[in-house]
């Protein structure tokens, strides 16, 4: 039992970036935009929140920094492809390359005093699992909702709170009406471009966080130029998966993270419970390291298939919005 | 499409007629194999990574890059380096050993495995000027050799910090392969010979990679790893990952390539290192005095100091240095070496006891005696008291 137990609360961490990755883009994608360059704002937002946080030696001023930094370069993209009309597809794959350089060049730079999060206790502190004091001490309860570090309960609230956004909320309903037909929406006097930039911006700050989460905990603050590893990739294929909704990204992260973990698992599982699970360890790793990717594949290929009416897809998403055109 | 191919084309022919000239004048100025003016001798490198990482493969190999110009007083502008050159893409590794001969570069040092066959082709293009490639099993006899050490000893050494640590008597290791890999499989075998010396019963659980790079997977295997009871964890990858995620847990661990109590001081012992400039000094010592003929291979270990084990650090057991020093200076007499079939261990007072021990492996199978060929090529089983997990 302990050793599920433990498999899920790892999994949970391994999904956590993703959850936040999810949620960002989902905000964004609502708005009718389609930013491919999640990879670039997570790197962009992790090096950033991490140096921020460390120098500052303030959990609360690494996750603005990184919020600032993802929204610096979701601000190069809503200036691109909103003021501009760029087209986005490009925009976001050249914002990829701009992100990881920006993040390459910065840690590069910094190598021999790279900033240690042992120099930084009160930052340390909230990136470690420490958990809620009192309740984490319930059994199996404890260790699977409340042993996490700071990160998780606040992607699972910002994903929250980004749901009652979009579907409680006046200007959520305004974002949604932007995101299907920014032309009708215009004619009834929302502004269609302060939507836009507006949820852009916020949308590159969340996935910034996703960055830092990669940063602090994934690597322990220790430099190396892989800090991201695609991360992002598999949260614009979440967004999908989740079908534009934050409360399924929860899920849908979680269950990706439950991917990533396998990997490194498959030994404990299939040691604990030889019977049911032995055959896990015979399969080669090149398999793991494969599924997120494959199911990620498999995702996009059955949602296009069955286009339904449930789909909550923003029929304007990747196209730009140019009033004299309507 | 046609238009990038004749640019490529271009630019590989000016590159050709480059490389050609230079190599000319190499020749003009006394041919190489009479020996080079140690002002003159230019040394290229070529990196897979970035030694400016600060710790890893290519920091360590660029330690003995600066530790060789140190030692031999060579001028900056002497070396030639090429950093971040993929080994998995001969077009780039063609291009940047081009280059270096292009620069003047009498010997250029390949780092990486995946570089062997493109500089085993390029010996033969290019004669006059030397190739040495490190970590594979090719060369030609005259201007192209191999280098390698026995990091398998220092290893085992290792093995000895980290089983006196464990109290659990479950060592974690997470590697980049496993058995298909002589490399690592003789690198697990030794470490785990060395646990076994001090802690007879002590297992060592391996996780694989299947990859030498993979930073949030190193934290998460050794993670894994401590789930399973695992109270040190070694490592044969590239990231210090693996020591800070034993930091974060309260555990210890051996890192390697370079000394990682840097990066976990609370939870490093020792880890197996390399000293590069041992042998990158005595290489380009070859090419000066014209003695390369007589150089061929190397693969030397812990007798010339080629490898080593970091300092011992405060968080290692009682006797820990005292028992590696043993050891070591067992190995460095050439009396006895890790898969020579005797087995050591410590009596009371700390003497070394040799035990007639023939190696079984993990199903109980004797091994038949351990040459150098089998351990840098076709090791590939695992010793009893290692599990792959």
């Amino acid at each position: 039992m302990d050793i599920l137990i433990n498999f899920l609360y790892y999994s949970v961490r391994a999904g956590t970036p993703l959850l936040l990755g999810t949620t960002g883009e989902i905000i964004t994608e609502k708005s009718g935009s389609l930013n491919l360059g999640v990879e670039g704002l997570m790197a962009m937002g992790a090096i950033g929140g991490y140096v921020i946080g460390c120098a500052t030696n303030s959990f609360l001023f690494g996750v603005l920094g990184a919020f600032m930094f993802g929204l610096l370069g979701a601000l190069i993209f809503a200036f691109v492809t909103v003021t501009m009309q760029a087209n986005q597809n490009v925009t976001g794959l050249a914002l990829t390359t701009f992100g990881v350089g920006v993040y390459h060049f910065w840690g590069r730079s910094l190598t021999k005093d790279f900033p240690s999060l042992d120099n930084a206790p009160a930052f340390k502190a909230m990136v470690a699992d420490n958990g809620i004091p009192g309740l984490c001490d319930i059994p199996y309860i404890g260790k699977l909702l409340f042993s996490y570090n700071s990160f998780v309960y606040l992607a699972v609230i910002i994903a929250v709170i980004c749901w009652i956004y979009i579907r409680k909320s006046r200007p959520g309903l305004k974002l949604r009406a932007v995101g299907e037909n920014p032309g009708a929406a215009d004619a009834c006097g929302v502004k269609v471009n302060l939507y836009k930039y507006f949820n852009i911006l916020l949308g590159g700050g969340i996935c910034g966080i996703g960055g830092l989460y990669l940063a602090s905990v994934t690597n322990s603050g220790a430099w190396n130029d892989n800090w991201i590893n695609g991360m992002g990739w598999i949260s614009v294929a979440l967004v999908i998966f989740s079908n534009w909704s934050p409360s399924r990204a929860i899920l849908g992260a979680f269950f990706f993270g439950m991917l990533k973990t396998l990997q490194p698992w498959k030994g404990n599982l299939s040691t604990a419970f030889p019977e049911v699970l032995g055959w896990l360890s015979a399969i080669p790793d090149e398999f793991y390291q494969m599924l997120p990717f494959f199911i990620t594949a498999v995702v996009l290929i059955v949602a296009s298939i069955r286009k339904n009416k449930r789909s909550e897809e923003p029929s304007a998403i990747g196209l730009n919005y140019f009033r004299e055109e309507r | 499409m046609k238009i990038t191919k004749s640019i490529a084309m271009l630019l590989s022919a000016a590159m050709l007629l480059g490389a050609a000239g230079c190599s000319s004048t190499g020749t003009e100025a006394g041919g190489t194999a009479a020996g080079v003016a140690k002002e003159e001798i230019k040394v290229g490198v070529i990196h897979i990574g970035d030694p400016a990482d600060g710790s890893g493969y290519s920091y360590t190999h660029d330690l003995g890059i600066t530790g060789m110009q140190a030692n031999l007083g060579l001028e900056d502008s002497q070396i030639v380096r090429k950093i971040n050159i993929p080994d998995s893409d001969t077009a780039a590794t063609k291009t940047a050993i081009e280059e270096c001969i292009a620069e003047g570069c009498h010997i250029i040092f390949g780092t990486s495995y995946g570089y062997m066959d493109t500089m085993e082709s390029l010996a033969a293009e290019y004669p006059e000027v030397y190739f040495s490639h490190g970590t594979g099993y090719k060369s030609n006899g005259t201007n192209f050799n191999n280098y390698f050490g026995r990091i398998y000893q220092a290893r085992y050494l290792a093995g000895i910090a980290a089983g006196l640590k464990s109290k659990t008597g479950k060592i974690g290791y997470v590697s980049a392969y496993g058995t298909e890999l002589a490399e690592t499989c003789s690198g697990i075998n030794a470490f785990a010979l060395g646990v076994q010396a001090v802690n007879p019963d002590a297992v060592v659980y391996v996780k694989t990679l299947s990859s030498w790079f993979d930073p949030a997977n190193e934290t998460a295997y050794a993670e894994a790893l401590i789930q399973m009871d695992c109270d040190v964890i070694a490592q044969h990858c590239d990231t210090a990952n693996p020591q800070v995620a034993a930091q974060n847990a309260g555990v210890f661990g051996c890192g390697y390539n370079s000394d990682m109590t840097e990066q976990a001081p609370a939870a490093h012992l020792v880890a197996p290192i390399w000293n590069w400039d041992v042998y990158y000094t005595s290489a380009v010592e070859a090419v000066i005095g014209g003695t390369w003929a007589e150089f061929g291979n190397y693969y030397e270990g812990i007798n010339v100091n080629f490898v080593d084990v970091s300092p011992v650090t405060a968080n290692c057991a009682e006797n820990t240095e005292k028992y590696i020093n043993a050891v070591k200076e067992l190995m460095k007499s050439g009396e006895w070496d890790v898969f020579s079939g005797v087995a050591l261990s410590f009596d009371a007072d700390g003497n070394i006891v040799k035990t007639d021990a023939p190696l079984v492996d993990n199903t109980g199978a004797a091994i038949a005696p351990v040459d150098d060929a089998t351990i840098t090529g076709s090791m590939n089983y695992f010793v009893k008291g290692v599990e792959l997990a």
